[in-house]
């Protein structure tokens, strides 16, 4: 199963990014487990300045926006 | 080139509400219309050329350019980059750990977050369209000083002790860079995906912004600015820095009160003060910075820019009216 962690303060991007995540993984029928960090120490300790960042399996995949669906479709195949 | 967007205002306001010309709704209208015209058609024309063709300038990017200079490079540059790096105000935080942790003084992380809401392309361009060039450009040159200038002042008096312990602790990983799109397909959508974000993300104070220019224009007559606002009022200045203090608006959402208001004959140095205030300081923006500033350096900070913009207001006032 794969483990997602979407990094943010909790402001709307980081929901929507999220969400999004979930969705898709629902549309595949796969099972994963998003979880959101807001400590800021953890967030840091990825190297991530720039939120919303996306963190899979341990290995940060994307920071500064919100990824777009070709991004979350990858991580998920 | 923008008569356009005058006539659209004509043609909506007299033409098809049928309004007389001479009364006051007519005259907001029309200022509605064309500004609503005007800026949304600016603003996603160069939200998209600028990132068509800019590879992308991240505050990752800064982060690493700025580290380790001399104050003679680091400073310009913070409020140089501060004034084109786009971020999103949920991003101060770990950004500014992000400055602090690659061993960036804290005087120039300041300066770059002080420059940042203040000044960007697109508003500069928006406000030489409203309001001409030699007043955006006075704007940048002020804003820019402000930037450099608060930064100095927060060094000077070392208040490194006004910043929460944790932040010095914290270590950061190895600092990920976002994916820059290459390609012209890539950098199409990017461009077009900046368009969406940034209109989304600020069209409601532009409205806002444009909705008060408009009341502005239409209902408020001249003499109540040359009654109040003159530059003779020496409380005036002083005024529109603190009501700008607590509002908040990004910059371009400001300019069609700029444009009201210079148009009513209020000093160029009164109204960009005003703008300043209102673009760079705010209480949503103190309350994020306070998860990583004591309260003290909060209020320094504030002061420190409360000070610097009545100075430019009296300053324009002086040698431009």
């Amino acid at each position: 199963m794969k483990t997602f962690k979407v990094l943010g303060s909790g402001c709307k991007k980081c929901n929507v990014t999220a969400d999004l995540i979930n969705k898709r993984a629902a549309e595949m029928g796969l099972e994963i487990a998003v979880e959101k960090v807001t400590d800021m120490a953890a967030i840091m300790g990825y190297g991530v300045m720039s939120t919303p960042g996306v963190v899979l399996d341990e290995t940060v995949v994307h920071s500064g926006s919100v990824p777009t669906a070709q991004d979350v479709q990858g991580w998920l195949e | 080139m923008f008569e356009i967007f005058d006539r659209l205002g004509d043609y909506v306001a007299y033409n098809l509400f049928g309004l007389d010309p001479a009364t006051p709704l007519a005259a907001a209208v029309q200022f509605f219309v064309m500004d609503i015209s005007k800026i949304f058609f600016l603003l996603a024309l160069i939200v998209f050329a600028i990132g068509f063709f800019r590879s992308m300038l991240t505050p990752e990017r800064v982060r690493k350019v700025v580290a380790g200079r001399s104050r003679k490079v680091s400073y310009p540059m913070a409020v140089g980059l501060g004034a084109v790096t786009p971020f999103c105000s949920c991003s101060s935080v770990p950004l500014f750990i992000g400055f602090l942790e690659a061993g960036i003084p804290l005087g120039v992380t300041m300066s770059f977050l002080i420059a940042s809401p203040m000044i960007n392309e697109v508003a500069v361009v928006v406000l030489a369209a409203a309001v001409g060039w030699k007043v955006a450009m006075l704007y940048v040159a002020a804003g820019l000083t402000v930037g450099v200038v608060g930064g100095l002042v927060i060094e000077y008096f070392k208040l490194e002790k006004w910043v929460e312990e944790y932040v010095w602790k914290i270590q950061m990983g190895n600092v990920a860079m976002p994916a820059a799109a290459s390609g012209v397909k890539q950098r199409l959508q990017y461009a077009w995906g900046e368009v969406k974000t940034i209109i989304s993300r600020i069209w409601i104070y532009v409205f806002i912004g444009i909705g008060i220019g408009a009341v502005l224009h239409g209902f408020v007559p001249e003499a109540f600015f040359l009654k109040y606002a003159s530059a003779d009022n020496i409380f005036a200045v002083p005024a529109a820095v603190l009501v700008g203090i607590p509002l908040y608006s990004n910059a371009t959402g400001v300019i069609p009160i700029v444009e009201a208001l210079l148009a009513k004959g209020v000093p160029i140095g009164t109204v960009l003060a005003l703008m300043m205030s209102v673009a760079a300081i705010s209480l949503p923006e103190m309350i994020i910075l306070r998860k990583v500033l004591k309260p003290q350096l909060i209020a320094t900070f504030t002061g420190i820019l409360f000070i610097a913009f009545i100075g430019v207001g009296f300053l324009f006032n002086a040698i431009l009216t």
